[in-house]
This record gives C-alpha cells, structure tokens and sequence, in this order.
C-alpha cells in the first residue's frame, strides 16, 4: 500500500502574500501525524489543499490514492474534517446534523442510526439529541462536530486545533476515542495543534514556520535535537558566567529575563562539576527534560507563544483568514 | 454500480449519488421551512398589501383596462409573479447564511458534487416560491378570477420553471458574495429593478420608449405575461416583438432558455475551486 497521504512541493498563495511554500511529506496508514507551529504558519491552508476546498498554486497532493485536484470526489468520500471554526447547521436539531451527514456519506439506514446513537454517547450528547444546535455551549458543538466528522468512519481523520475550548475531561476521552478508532478501523489521523502536549499524540510531527516543514520526527526525535537536558541558572554575575561557562565547559549559555539557559547531555554528572567552578555564587538551578517548545525555540530562535501574542501576526492572520473567505468558491 | 469501501458506506459513481445529493439537500430545505412556519406566514404578507392597497385602491380611478378585466384582477397575477420571483431569489440568501455560520464548509467536503448542491438548492427554493404562489392562488375566487383545472397544472409547471430559473439566480448571486449585507446590496440595485419592471404593476403597451425597451430586455417580462396569459386569458396586451405580439409560446421559450442559462452558470460559478 502506498502512502496515505503525498504532498509533493505544495505551495500556496493568496495574492502576494505566501501561505504554504513548498512543503512535502507523506503519511502511513494509521499513524497520527500532527503539524505543529504558530498561528499563520501555514498549517490551516495545508490542510484545506489536502481536504480540496482549496487548490494548490503548485505541487501535488495525493490522499488515499487520488489527486486532490483531478478527483476531488473520491478525496472527499475518504476524509473527515473537524475545523477550528464551527460548520453545524445550528437551526437544526444534533440528530439531523448527524442523520444529514449519514446521508451524505451513503451509510445505510440501519447502520447510521447505530452509529449515530454510538457517537453521540461517546460525546455525551445523547440526551440532547432532539435539541436544536443553537442552544449548544462552544464545547458541546465541538463535541457534536467530532462525533460527526467520525460518523463514517473515514480513513484518514483531519484535526483542525481540534481540542481548541474544549475541557480538559472532553480532550482527554476524544483522544481515547480516536485512539480505539485509530486500532479498529486504521484510521489515519491528521492533526494540526499549536498546544505542546497534544502534539505529544502524534507519532510523527511535522515542525512548520512560516509556510515551511523545518524538522520532522517522532517527538522523540525531535527532542534529542534540542540535544539533553536543560539547564537554567541564575547568579550574582550572569555575564561573567557566560565567559566561565564557554571557557571551562564549551558551553554556549544564552540570557533570556530570568537568567541563563543552556543544554548539556547529562545532567545528574554535569551539575556538582558545574556549581564548584563557577567563581560567583548561584542563586538557583534548575533542570528539566527538554519539550516540543524547546525543539520549536531551538529551531527558529522564537517562542511558540510569543509568536500568538504578537499583534503584526495576529493581524496577519486575520486579513489571511479574512482573505480566504472572500475568495471562496 | 455499488461498490464496499469496506467501512460500511458504499460509494458510488452513477447518477444515483448525485440524486442523493439533490434529495438531501431538497428535503433540508424543506425540513427548515416546516420548522420555520412564522416566516412562511409572515412571508405572505407583503403580497397581500401590494394587492389590497394597489388593487382595490387603483382598481376605481383605473378602471377597465381590457374588456372584462379590472385593475384588480390584472394586479393579481402580477402580485403571484412578484412573490414566487423574489422568494425564489432570497433562497440564494441561505447560502450565504451557511457560509458565515460554516454549515457551507460541511457541505463543500463532503461528496456531495457541486452540481447536486445547486441543483437541491434550487429545488429547494422553487418548493418555498412554488407553495407560496399557489396560496395566493386561493384567492382567485374573491377577485372574481375563474382558472380552469388544465390551466391550473401549466400555471404550476410554469410556476416551478420560472421558480427554478430565479433560484438558480440566487445561488450564483450567492457563490460570488459573502455576507449578508453584500447580498442585499446586489438585492436591490439591481435585482429589485428588474423585478418592478417586468410590467407586474401595469400593462405592457402604451409605455413610453425607454420604459418599453427594458420591459423588453427583462427576462422576467415574459415570465409575469406567461403567468397572467394563462390566469387571464389571451386577451391580455403583450410585448411587441418588431411588430410581432408575443404569445404564451415565446413567453415559455424566454423562461426556459433563461432557466438553462442561469442553472448553467450557477453550477460552473459553485464549481469553481479556489
């Protein structure tokens, strides 16, 4: 069986501005392979190429076999997607978003009412079946939206920032759900997250920044990048630390507002060597093992959530949303 | 030809599926109006103001305006005209409206193909415009209007055909905006014209030159002079083509090519992928 999923140098762009430049890589059958990056990295419209609501400007993409722009039809009947944004009919009771669905994706009557009653017991939704959706919380319509997309147990799954304004308890059982789908029906899954530890799901992750893949591995992998633990250390003299460490040790420490970072292989060794050379005393040490935010901050020299907080891109991000909206088709 | 994707759900590649999709996206559209009864209600309204504030207003200082037709009864198939034209278009409003709420985005990656979301979305329409016309219809009696049950069934058939063009219309109005307000905007500069000069509140001889032109061009002249034709009688003045009266038979043959053309465009404006 080939891959799942091929994208081959897809680019996208919105006028002048680049979306997606060239990014290529595939998928196996029944992996979790999750794109992790900042808001406007380009992770959105990556997906939308792959599920065909948006053509590539160039590249190619292939998902269970077939080319996303010759047969978008046969893309479509493989895939689920479940977006950030809302897309229930919420003048409609969750019942007949689920029944529409079934519908729409040829499952037989006896199967879908099954199923429809297994998936909204798994998001707990059951007894609210007969209520119109516009009466929903933000949370339960995410929860219906989920059970939807994994009606018809479609083979490859898109999370799109899925568990965004969920509770921690609804998070924790739609990951045990798609998890026991994933085994049963090998579904793939493809997820898009910009929070560390839900990429830590995925067995693969794709590392992107700025419309590009910069890394791909396993997160653990990945990790190792960043090359041990980490260390942070504050002193009387932070600046005469970092001449001491680069002279006695190699070490390249960097400042950031609470005082020194650094990586060494092992810890547990390198920490008794390290506070009986230094010439000025420590005020604290601290060491940790290195995370997804690490990998990200080692590669691109920012922090994930910097980069959310940061008004040019938050602006950026609206005119792409924006702009994506006004040109669909 | 069905064939087991092995997950239960079958896929299929004939005519069948696109049925399906017609079907499905018909009935959603009546499921909401049946859920929906105030607005069908409320919906008859304005009708039946323009019928009784210009019918029986008019109807004495106007007189006869053909040998055994008040202004009232000639008003009547015009006001039927008006209300399956602008119902049939505001259908193309919903699909706006599922744009901005993302219920569109569901749709747009299921398999449903393209073709069947417009084509459903039109029927759809039609229905709403179709059921609101043949309610105006049960006051015919009052108006002292007599239909013959034969002309009753063409008036339905050119009722749904006239229904299905305009709500075509709104979709392909509705593929190239995207909010509501936009929708509105082209409502009224350019489509709320073309539905008041389509001759529904006066004859269509004697007009002025400028006003006869455009009476002329407007597509849905013929549809309001075909619907008033077959309530009314022949005896009905018509549009003049170079010295030729137009009869039911050009009326339908205007309808139809205007329903192809626009079904058409709608479909291939849906299809285009970004």
């Amino acid at each position: 069986m080939p891959h799942i999923i091929e994208a081959e140098h897809l680019v996208k762009k919105f006028g002048a501005v680049i979306a997606v430049k060239d990014v290529s890589f595939h998928m196996e059958t029944g992996e979790v392979f999750g794109f992790l990056g900042p808001n406007g990295a380009g992770k959105t419209t990556t997906i939308n190429m792959l599920c065909t609501l948006v053509k590539p400007t160039s590249g190619r993409a292939l998902v269970c076999g077939y080319d996303v722009v010759k047969e978008p039809n046969k893309v479509r009947h493989c895939l689920a997607l479940v977006f950030q944004e809302p897309t229930l009919d919420e003048r409609m009771t969750a019942l007949d978003n689920l029944r529409f669905h079934a519908f729409v994706y040829n499952l037989p009557p006896k199967l879908a009412k099954q199923r429809i009653e297994e998936v909204l017991r798994m998001v707990e939704l059951w007894e609210r079946r007969y209520n119109l959706v516009r009466t929903f919380s933000g949370g339960m319509k995410r929860r219906l939206e989920l059970a939807r997309g994994l009606l018809h147990h479609p083979q490859v799954l898109f999370l799109d920032e899925p568990t965004l304004g969920l509770d921690p308890q609804t998070r924790v059982r739609m990951w045990e759900y798609v998890h026991e789908l994933r085994q049963r029906e090998k579904m793939t899954v493809f997820l898009t997250t910009h929070y560390m530890d839900e990429a830590e799901n995925a067995d693969r992750i794709a590392i992107i920044d700025a419309g590009t893949i910069i890394a791909l591995g396993s997160p653990e992998t990945l990790k190792e990048k960043v090359g041990g633990d980490l260390i942070s250390l504050e002193t009387e003299d932070d600046d005469k630390a970092i001449q001491e460490l680069a002279l006695k040790f190699n070490i390249q420490a960097v400042k950031d507002r609470n005082g020194l970072k650094f990586e060494v292989a092992h810890a547990n060794t390198f920490i008794p060597q390290l506070t009986s050379s230094l010439s000025m005393p420590v005020r604290s040490l601290s060491l940790r093992r290195p995370t997804l935010e690490d990998v990200f901050i080692k590669l691109t020299g920012k922090d994930l959530r910097e980069e959310e907080l940061s008004g040019a891109d938050a602006l950026r991000e609206w005119a792409r949303r924006h702009g994506r909206r006004d040109r669909h088709g | 030809m069905l064939s087991e994707n092995g997950r239960g759900a079958t896929v299929e590649e004939t005519g069948m599926a696109e049925l399906r999709g017609i079907y499905i996206l018909w009935y959603r559209e009546v499921l909401r109006l049946r859920r929906d009864r105030p607005r069908l209600v409320a919906s008859l309204g304005a009708p039946l103001l323009f019928l009784v504030v210009f019918g029986f207003g008019l109807s004495r200082p106007m007189g006869t305006l053909v040998a055994g037709i008040n202004f009232t009864q000639f008003l009547f198939p015009g006001i039927i005209g008006m209300t399956v034209l602008m119902s049939a278009l505001m259908s193309g409003m919903s699909v706006v409206w599922e744009r901005e709420m993302g219920f569109l985005k569901e749709v747009l990656v299921s398999p449903l193909s393209r073709r069947a979301v417009v084509l459903g979305k039109a029927l759809g329409g039609s229905t709403l415009a179709i059921f609101q016309g043949v309610v105006l219809l049960i006051l015919s009696p009052f108006l002292e209007v007599k239909i013959p049950l034969l002309s009753l069934l063409w008036l339905l058939l050119l009722l749904f055909l006239i229904a299905f063009a305009l709500s075509s219309l709104g979709v392909l109005i509705a593929s190239r905006t995207h909010t509501m307000e936009g929708f509105q905007v082209i409502m009224n500069l350019v489509i709320m014209p073309l539905v008041f000069l389509s001759g529904i509140f006066f004859p269509l001889t004697g007009l002025p030159g400028w006003l006869s032109v455009v009476v002329t061009i407007n597509p849905l002249t013929y549809g309001v002079d075909a619907i008033r034709r077959i309530i009314l009688g022949p005896a009905v003045p018509s549009v003049v083509w170079l010295q030729h009266p137009v009869g039911l038979g050009e009326d339908i043959l205007v309808i139809g090519l205007l329903t192809l053309i626009v079904t058409g465009l709608a479909i291939w404006s849906f299809s285009r992928q970004e």
